[in-house]
């Protein structure tokens, strides 16, 4: 997979909000199937799938260990995924910020045109 | 997902990105900001050096609105759409179309303010045409869209970490 493909993979695997809690579970220490299964109350073959997109989008990778294939979350990937995704909520964020002050000052001026009020 | 600041922004489905972000100010002031040109026009920048030179907002349903930026290199950025649906001061639903159209159609935008103890929530939904142009917005701001002011973005957004 080229890097903008991984990166494509990697936003489409993190739209989903199972997919997310799963990372965020395995963010604390490697799981199996069996472990994952029970807190989100899901099929193992329901979460096979996720574990699936996870692994194709190269977010997780998964032990050799036949029985149990633990499941290991991958950190690059998902802090260039988040990377820039952080640049695009920043540029947002920056903008809202002058919107802010706009507000503290509608507000002010709104106060003075009616002090009774409030 | 790493949401430090005020701003969340959440991927939903395939062909979604939500935002939601509190202000502190009633609903009516927050609408009047996002829909008053005179208004917008002192907020919605874009990327940093860039500026907000034409607002145009016919606030009717099936009224358009238009909204160009200037670049530090006086390059233009344009893009507009429709309103669809029009309740004031709490939901917008308009179509989104820049005019390069590196968002590969039109999008959809939903706007929906919500007034808490004297407090806005605004959730913004856009619905994108499809994934790939999803992916490509988010990525967007840093390569070719907002493009042109690249590597002044960087370094600014380098010195503000």
């Amino acid at each position: 997979m080229s890097p903008t493909a991984r990166l494509d993979a990697a936003f489409a695997a993190l739209a989903d909000p199972t997919r997310r809690a799963i990372l965020a579970r395995l963010a604390t220490g490697q799981a199996s199937v069996t472990d994952l299964a029970k807190p989100f109350s899901m099929s193992q073959p329901a979460i096979s799938k996720h574990l699936k997109v996870l692994e194709r989008a190269g977010l997780i990778s998964r032990g050799r260990d036949a029985q149990r294939r633990p499941c290991r979350i991958n950190p690059k990937p998902l802090a260039e995924a988040n990377g820039w995704l952080e640049k695009y909520r920043r540029l947002w964020e920056e903008n809202f910020q002058r919107l802010d002050d706009l507000l503290e000052e509608m507000k002010a001026v709104q106060k003075k045109q009616s002090p009774a009020k409030r | 997902m790493l949401n430090t600041g005020a701003l969340k922004l959440t991927l939903s489905g395939d062909r979604e990105v939500v935002f939601t972000r509190q202000f502190d100010a009633p609903r009516q002031l927050v609408w009047d900001a996002m829909t008053k040109p005179e208004l917008l026009k002192r907020w919605l920048f874009g990327p940093p050096g860039w500026s907000m030179e034409v607002c145009e907002m016919d606030m009717r349903v099936g009224g358009k609105y238009r909204w160009v930026w200037r670049g530090p290199d006086g390059v233009e950025m344009g893009m507009g759409g429709v309103h669809h649906e029009i309740v004031p001061p709490a939901k917008i639903v308009n179509t989104q179309l820049f005019d390069q159209d590196w968002t590969g159609g039109e999008a959809v935008g939903t706007l929906t303010l919500t007034e808490q103890n004297g407090k806005t929530l605004l959730t913004n939904t856009v619905r994108y045409a499809t994934p790939e142009a999803r992916d490509a917005v988010l990525k967007t701001p840093m390569e070719q869209g907002m493009a042109m002011g690249y590597d002044r973005l960087e370094q600014l957004l380098a010195a503000t970490k």
